[in-house]
């Protein structure tokens, strides 16, 4: 089946600035894509070109099988959510959702059909009068929601809906573009700097820096296999430990060995890994370090480190501590025996581990 | 407001009280300053030119009367002619009345061109256009007469209303595109989605949310077009005078006896348009001034 | 697909304003300019004949009042509003009470034409029947108020005449900067103990720098063009006491024929204004950039 979106050698440029590199992104229909990265990095010019809003320097989108050069946006068969909702104030919720039918001269009756199907959809069939400037954050999300619904697109973009919400607001309203993008199957772009977002949204995740493509994975694969120490530290919260190490190689694998303060070196040893530079970065998640007297995995590996800070979070509790001189955190049960200014023996998954070259930054295992 | 009072003591002392009697008293005496004018006017008009001569200036009518304000309207000299203020007066109405809209609606679509639709070199024309606003109208007075005869438009009502336009489109653009500028662009993108046109979004979209910015307009605008003189008294002959050159005239003639008290309502007759606006809408038109100076 | 019509409506829209300002501005100050460089009289004619006519404005004596008039009016136009403008502004923003009504009473001034206030004001400075005759009647029978007919003195009369008419509009530049400014600043100087006064001339007012810089752009710009309030009060007399610039170049156009003359008294104005008003854009649009 055709991918519903291609991007091929996708590039911008404004004057002399290189804006976007090189994109190649696909995905097929039905897919959840979110593109991600801090601000800057491009992401909301990569979707206003899909949109058409834009032009592009170079490279070609196809949507559906179309080659989108010079088709302008209200041919392309897409529908947008803005961040600011972007509502014409000056009409009520049902003027707003049904502007563009009337603008395609779409007859009055099926207008009114689609309206009405959309707004139980959303339920906002009590909300058809008011005027944006009534209405909640919440209510507003969902009346541009509507708007796009109700043009039946293949390819719905969303430029970071989110971010003008309360937190508690963004968690309800996440959930709901999640069951929306379920239940109706669709084809979603998605644009965020929020990486939790992207984690609980996405089937396909591209990470962005400076108008470059880091990685394109699924979450989990972003989250476990990071591609290189950019998106090591972005995705995944709380942020993944990266620890300078020195590699030594001997009989039993490779050890790394890592500064631990005001005692003798940290070593960790991994049996399997192999042909490493003498200096990475070494990447553990703080789940992967906890109190060795609850290990469980093989490739556990244990070693006595002094606890700087210990902070309580409710369901666990976090205990930092300086490895490598770098702050490296771990989470530990909320009913740890950990003492703040005392050493524990903790254990290192190195089944979890990530390896980073510390000049390039690249992923090498 | 600055606010003194928070911290100042909460006990009313004497001196306190003392300065904000002076300050009061300092405010009223401005404010006789300002309605000096207007009070002499308006009592002059109404006297009788007996009394005038034997009256002081601030003193109030003793007997009433409204002749002056009936020979100001329908039959002081102005010129050769005495028709009063009247048919000038509406001169001043079929001038201004057009002029007004015409260069406010193309204001209106050039601050919305230049503000929402970002293109190269729009800040540019913009700028050029602009500067139109800040030029001594003495200075394109004779190619505008000569340029006015060979049109055939030379004295002529239309040819004050193109004047009037062409030199508003300075003002009114400015206006509108200061005010189009905090609107974000979302809202143009989400309309290009929907399918609509350049013109579709200004007429469907911006148009309904610019009342505010084209109270201020056409406020301005009219109160500038109905005041002006230089324009009016260059480029319009006997019978198509405006209000304010025929006022002139009316006031500096030079034959007959001096009637002051038709003087002062003839010139509270060509004042009252303008000033009438100020008293309903001046909130607008205090906002209209302060618009392109403050925060440009 | 898009068309080449849609995609450059914008351009096309604003096209013909700006095809306006090339020719009735642009295009306009450049015949204006032309034609002062040439030896028309009565109708215009094209052959250049170098700065003749500047020779001749500034030989003149009638210009060289107008000017003198020009830089007494102006300083003492824009000083005196400034001044006047902001004590008002300061007052008002005293929480009075009635600020609304006072301050209307302040601005209305500016709503009228310059022919009206000229009106008023030559009845007030009436010197047989006006102010004069008032006071007399007061009891100070030696008061003597005739600047409107005295060459010397005249000037000033018009210097009143507009002062009314524009510092109300001063007040409110400088009364909306003055409630712009920042609380906290003031609750700082407060706490620190120093006097009202002081604040208001140590902090308050060095901080209003660019709206004393709109004010006297704005200013300046009125006294330059100042011509309907002469023509009114006092019709450039007596004599020529009272020209300016602008009556000057209208005379010369429309009453003596001379287009070379008004022509070069039109450019002139241009260049004095051009000279005020360029740097100060300049300087708003370097700051927009930054």
């Amino acid at each position: 089946m055709a991918p519903i979106l291609e991007l091929k050698g996708l590039s911008k440029k404004f004057g002399a600035l290189d804006i976007l590199k090189d994109i190649n992104v696909s995905i097929e229909a039905g897919e959840f894509l979110v593109l991600v990265g801090p601000s800057g990095c491009g992401k909301s010019t990569l979707l206003n070109c899909i949109a058409g809003l834009e032009p592009i320097s170079g490279g070609s989108i196809v949507i559906d099988g179309r080659d989108m050069q010079n088709v302008s946006p209200k041919d392309r068969d897409i529908a947008m959510v803005f961040q600011s909702y972007a509502l014409y104030p000056t009409m009520t919720v049902a003027k707003n959702i049904t502007f563009g039918m009337k603008v395609r001269g779409v007859d009055k009756a099926l207008q009114q059909e689609k309206l009405d199907y959309v707004a139980r959809q959303l339920q906002i069939d009590t909300l058809l009068d008011r005027r944006p400037s009534q209405l909640s954050g919440g209510q507003r999300q969902r009346v541009a929601m509507g708007r796009a619904l109700v043009r039946d697109p293949k390819l719905f973009l969303f430029d970071e809906p989110l971010s003008n919400l309360d937190a508690k607001l963004r968690v309800e309203m996440r959930t709901e573009i999640k069951k929306l993008h379920q239940k109706l199957n669709a084809s979603m772009v998605y644009v965020t700097h929020d990486q939790i977002e992207a984690m609980t949204l996405a089937t396909k995740i591209v990470v962005m820096k400076g108008g470059v493509i880091q990685q394109i994975g699924t979450p989990a694969e972003i989250y476990s296999h990071p591609a290189n120490l950019f998106v090591a530290d972005f995705m995944g919260s709380p942020a993944m430990n990266l620890i300078p190490a020195k590699v030594k190689k001997n009989g039993k694998g490779t050890q790394f060995i890592i500064e631990n303060k005001d005692r003798d070196d940290l070593i960790l040893t991994d049996r399997h890994a192999s042909n490493l530079p003498e200096e990475i970065v070494l990447g553990i998640r703080p789940e992967d370090i906890g109190d060795s007297k609850l290990q469980k995995h093989n490739h556990d590996q244990v070693a006595s480190c002094l606890i700087d800070v210990l902070e309580p979070a409710g369901a666990d509790t976090y205990a930092l501590m300086l490895l490598g001189g770098v702050e490296v955190t771990a989470r530990l049960q909320a009913e740890t025996s950990a003492i703040a200014g005392l050493p524990m023996d903790l254990s290192f998954n190195m089944d979890k581990v990530s390896y980073f070259d510390a000049n390039t930054g690249e992923r090498l295992n | 407001m600055t606010n003194f009072a928070h911290y100042s003591t909460t006990h009313v002392s004497v001196k306190n009280l003392v300065l904000r009697w002076l300050l009061y008293a300092v405010l009223a005496l401005f404010a006789f300053y300002y309605m000096l004018p207007l009070f002499v006017m308006v009592t002059t008009s109404l006297k009788s030119l007996e009394e005038i001569r034997t009256g002081s200036l601030i003193s109030l009518p003793r007997d009433v009367t409204f002749q002056a304000w009936a020979t100001a309207w329908s039959s002081a000299c102005s010129g050769i002619k005495c028709e009063g203020l009247r048919p000038y007066f509406w001169n001043s109405v079929i001038m201004a009345v057009p002029a007004v809209l015409i260069s406010t609606f193309i204001g209106a679509l050039n601050g919305y061109a230049v503000a929402q639709w970002r293109f190269r070199g729009a800040n540019l024309l913009f700028a050029l256009i602009l500067f139109g606003c800040f030029i001594p109208f003495q200075v394109v007075l004779l190619p505008m007469a000569r340029l006015l005869g060979q049109m055939g438009l030379a004295g002529s009502i239309p040819g004050l209303i193109m004047v009037h336009v062409i030199y508003g489109i300075g003002f009114t653009t400015l206006f509108f595109r200061n005010y189009y500028v905090t609107i974000p662009p979302e809202l143009v993108k989400a309309a290009k989605i929907d399918g609509a046109s350049f013109f579709r979004i200004f007429f469907s979209i911006f148009l309904p949310l610019s009342l505010p910015i084209i109270v201020v307009t056409i406020i301005w605008q009219f109160t500038q077009i109905w005041n002006d003189f230089l324009f009016g008294v260059s480029f319009s002959e006997a019978g198509t005078q405006p209000v304010t050159v025929a006022l002139n005239n009316i006031v500096n003639s030079t034959t007959g006896v001096k009637e002051y008290n038709v003087d002062m309502a003839a010139a509270i007759i060509a004042a009252s348009p303008t000033l009438l606006v100020y008293i309903v809408a001046g909130k607008y038109f205090i906002r209209g001034l302060t618009a392109g100076s403050v925060k440009g | 697909m898009i068309t080449w019509f849609e995609k450059h409506m914008p351009k096309i829209v604003l096209a013909p304003s700006f095809l306006i300002a090339v020719i009735f501005v642009y295009g306009f100050i450049g015949w204006t300019a032309w034609v002062s460089l040439t030896r028309s009289r009565l109708l215009p004619r094209y052959d250049l004949h170098g700065f003749i006519q500047y020779e001749r404005l500034f030989d003149s004596a009638r210009w060289d009042t107008a000017l003198n008039n020009l830089y007494i009016f102006g300083f003492l136009f824009i000083v005196i509003s400034t001044l006047l403008g902001l004590i008002l502004a300061i007052l008002l923003d005293q929480k009075i009470r009635t600020e609304g009504v006072i301050r209307t009473i302040y601005l209305y001034p500016m709503a009228l034409s310059l022919i009206v206030t000229g009106t008023a004001w030559k009845w007030i400075l009436n010197p047989g029947l006006g102010l004069e005759a008032t006071v007399r009647g007061f009891g100070w029978t030696d008061f003597s108020f005739d600047w409107l007919v005295n060459p010397d003195k005249a000037i000033y009369t018009v210097v009143i005449a507009s002062v009314w008419q524009a510092s109300g509009f001063v007040m409110a530049l400088f009364l909306a900067g003055l409630r712009s400014i920042d609380q906290e600043v003031i609750k700082a100087a407060q706490i620190d103990g120093i006097p009202t006064w002081r604040i208001y001339t140590s902090i308050i007012i060095p901080s209003m720098a660019s709206i004393f810089l709109s004010a006297f752009i704005v200013l300046a710009h009125l006294a330059i063009k100042s011509f309907d309030l002469v023509i009114a009060l006092t019709g450039g007399g007596p004599g020529f006491a009272t020209d300016l610039p602008a009556t000057y170049m209208y005379t010369m156009a429309f009453s003596r024929g001379d287009l070379g003359q008004a022509a070069s008294s039109a450019m002139v104005m241009m260049m004095i204004i051009f000279a005020i008003v360029v740097p100060y854009l300049y300087s708003e649009l370097r700051a927009k950039h930054d």
